[in-house]
């Protein structure tokens, strides 16, 4: 259409031209005979523009030609080319860096070239609501779960070589600006011992953590207030933060390059086939298998069945709705079939503010005791911060509009009493994101639904979900192509925990 | 006889891997690459051997980076700890002095050194000059075990980056004289890595290019790191940028 008005405008401008050259006056002629030489035709003038249209014309008949010709994608029925395959391998639902990080090491283990079909279905390719580019973008090792410490190490590796892995030819090298800063969590007296007890598994597993008493924490950082603090727990390597923006990006671009079809729409239902089983004692289960996932198009109602033998789970704080589709808690109370899955989004505010005389290069991401954190961003002075709000204080999740008075009443004064110099900041910004938060005990969701067999999930990372990304991915990967872990084994984060409800808690969480 | 023809001719059917595999040179700010080059990547976008080749070459190069680099853990059995930290420092063509001594282990320009180093037994080292070699990330785990080392040179490291620095912190104690400069990989992140580095007397950030603003980060550094000497020579520190005053001499 653009380029049909631009033709009419050429046209319209040649004409012009034309024109007023003839309209140049004849010395020879009287001047009262001078409008007599005005064209008195109103169409195109064809002969000026034929040339260059000629051009134009033959792109147009050559493409005709090749379309008429057998072994070209022209059907007179139009398709809208938007669509997702009608059958493929696998498809992830979620197009943030857990899904892409699946979708990348599943073709990373695909073994031949083409062996796995797998497509991406994100329903915001904007990105303006996703968890994983409005986080903080942190990583640590300090958990107390043996887990989640893998998970980071083997993530903090893949970043560390993300050029071996995510390098594409003739592309610019990735650069996730990784600020190697460390976490430093404080803890009261109270808490003491739990910090020591994650010390010691921390570095039994592997990760570069110290111990600080207040007084080395005073030396190092003398910009901190270390009155009611009883140990900190620094880490030295491997921790910090970086782009997460980046990073989705990079993975992305790797898996479309390896042949990842990205879809842009909203999964709104499955096909699935039932069979009922009984168990042993008496209890009637109904075990589903996906056949087909329904995906709507944007803003549209047109929507595409995708075959497939496979999905994942990669919606984060929107899983629990897929599942939904699938009746995984819509069954009576008591039995597997009741059992909702316990994803659900949480809203979480970050703040961005200026302090002229902050901490300078060295400031970590710092967790304090009361569950305020910070860290630096960039070199200018600005630093973000935020809190997990208490329970029963949670904000609604209807928007992401910002709580500004959260700030003023749970956030500054913690920040002012922890660094006296935060006493004078001004608050720049603030955005808001969704938790995908495990009501259950906040840490990942990782396998198979008992009742639906061929639906992995990876969801419900409650803040970790960027930092575990990488090595959730491959453990996916490896889960569904090989039918097992094998580099971090994460069957206790699987289904059984939510079936049986025994939580896998975590000793201390941000 | 057909199929290598057939891959041969073969194009890339996903036109995706060829939108993402060609690069338009004009968004770059650097000029257009060599001939040989680009007409190897008009080469790589329609058949697949030759972009296999290209793989094979780029994996090659790393792998043989990483075998120099490994752990040398058989000469460390047989010599020790401190005779195989040696050892790695010459196979990468360093030089390094041993405490107590003032001699200078070094490779002449063949690549060729004496063995008179394995007659100091349990000896550790006090100084390494690393100067333009290929160590990296894992081959510091070869020198991690040197606790008396006092002076380490990775200027003009191509392989040093912001990990690295982050690893460094096993010379917390020791290391009193880092040489960093000219190191193409380390960018402003890593420099807060050196923070553990609480005995640095003299650090040289000079002419690196990953850093974006030189003045503002220098100044950081020397709030950081208050006792040590920050040396930093290299960088354009002039207030006004370039294109500001050609505008200013034609208006």
């Amino acid at each position: 259409m653009s380029t049909w008005r631009s033709l009419c405008a050429n046209v319209r401008t040649l004409r012009v031209l034309l024109t007023f050259r003839r309209v140049a006056p004849d010395p020879r002629r009287p001047c009262g005979l001078v409008a007599s030489r005005r064209s008195l035709s109103t169409g195109t003038p064809l002969r000026n523009d034929f040339f260059k249209d000629l051009e134009a014309k033959l792109a147009a008949t050559r493409k005709k030609a090749r379309d008429a010709l057998p072994g070209s994608a022209w059907s007179p029925l139009h398709i809208n080319p938007n669509l997702p395959p009608e059958r493929t391998d696998i498809v992830i639902v979620g197009g943030g860096v857990v899904g892409w990080a699946v979708a990348y090491w599943l073709k990373k283990k695909e073994g031949i070239r083409g062996g796995l079909k797998v497509v991406v279905v994100e329903k915001d390719t904007t990105y303006s609501r996703a968890s994983t580019v409005l986080s903080a973008g942190g990583i640590r090792q300090q958990f107390s779960l043996l887990e989640n410490i893998s998970l980071s190490m083997a993530s903090a590796d893949f970043l560390r070589n993300i050029n071996e892995h995510l390098g594409v030819l003739n592309e610019d090298p990735v650069d996730v600006q990784f600020n190697q800063a460390g976490y430093l969590l404080l803890a009261s007296d109270k808490a003491a011992h739990i910090m020591e007890d994650n010390y010691h598994t921390q570095r039994a597993a592997g990760a570069q953590v110290s111990l600080l008493s207040p007084t080395q924490l005073k030396e190092t950082f003398p910009w901190m207030n270390t009155e009611d603090v009883a140990l900190a727990s620094y880490g030295v390597e491997n921790e910090g933060w970086f782009d997460p923006w980046t990073l989705l990006n990079a993975l992305r671009r790797k898996a479309i390059s390896m042949g990842v079809v990205q879809c842009c729409g909203e999964v709104t239902g499955f096909k699935y086939s039932s069979n009922e089983v009984m168990t042993e004692d008496g209890q009637r289960l109904e075990l589903r298998r996906i056949k087909s996932v329904q995906v709507q198009m944007p803003n549209s109602l047109e929507f595409q069945p995708v075959e497939c033998a496979v999905a994942v789970n990669a919606a984060g704080a929107f899983s629990a709705k897929l599942a939904h589709m699938l009746g995984a808690g819509l069954g009576p109370e008591d039995t597997l079939a009741g059992i909702p899955i316990p994803v659900e989004p949480r809203k979480r505010f970050i703040y961005v503010f200026h302090c002229p005389d902050g901490p300078g290069l060295d400031t970590p991401f710092l967790v304090d005791q009361s569950g305020v954190y910070f860290r630096r961003e960039g070199f200018g002075g600005n630093y973000i911060a935020g809190r997990s709000p208490d329970q029963g204080e949670e904000p609604d999740v209807a928007n992401l509009d910002v709580d500004h008075q959260f700030f003023q009443d749970k956030i500054w004064p913690e920040l002012a009493h922890r660094v006296p110099a935060f006493e004078k900041l001004k608050v720049t910004s603030a955005w808001a994101g969704y938790y995908d938060y495990n009501t259950l005990d906040q840490n990942g969701i990782v396998g198979t639904h008992p009742l639906v067999s061929n639906m992995y999930f990876a969801t419900g990372f409650s803040g970790h979900g960027l930092q575990h990304s990488p090595a959730v991915g491959r453990a996916v990967a490896e889960l569904i192509l090989d039918g097992g872990f094998s580099t971090v084994d994460l069957s206790r984060l699987g289904f059984r925990r939510i079936a049986d409800r025994e939580p896998v808690l975590e000793r201390n969480i941000v | 006889m057909s199929a290598p023809l057939v891959s041969l001719l073969g194009c890339c059917q996903r036109s995706s891997r060829l939108l993402v595999a060609r690069r338009p040179w004009s968004s770059s700010p650097v000029s257009s690459p060599p001939m040989h080059t680009r007409l190897l990547l008009f080469l790589t976008q329609r058949f697949y051997d030759v972009e296999m080749l290209l793989r094979w070459k780029s994996r090659m190069k790393r792998r043989g980076l990483q075998k120099k680099n490994a752990y040398y853990s058989y000469t460390q059995g047989l010599y020790g700890a401190d005779i195989a930290a040696a050892y790695y420092v010459l196979c990468l063509r360093g030089g390094f002095r041993f405490v107590g001594q003032s001699e200078w282990f070094r490779v002449d320009r063949k690549g060729k050194f004496k063995w008179d180093f394995l007659s100091y037994k349990d000896t550790p080292l006090e100084e390494a000059d690393m100067s333009y070699t290929i160590i990296n990330y894992i081959g510091l785990s070869n020198l991690e075990g040197q606790k008396s080392l006092r002076t380490l040179s990775l200027r003009g490291c191509s392989e040093v980056d912001d990990w690295f620095l982050a690893r460094l912190h096993v010379f917390q104690d020791s290391l009193k004289d880092l040489d960093i400069s000219h190191c193409p990989r380390i960018t402003t992140g890593g420099l807060a890595a050196l923070r553990n580095l609480k005995g640095l007397r003299r650090l040289d950030v000079s002419a690196l290019p990953g850093i974006s603003t030189p003045g503002l980060v220098i100044i950081l550094l020397e709030e950081m790191l208050p006792h040590c000497e920050v040396i930093a020579s290299g960088y354009d520190h002039s207030l006004e940028p370039e294109g500001v005053d050609e505008e200013r001499s034609q208006g």
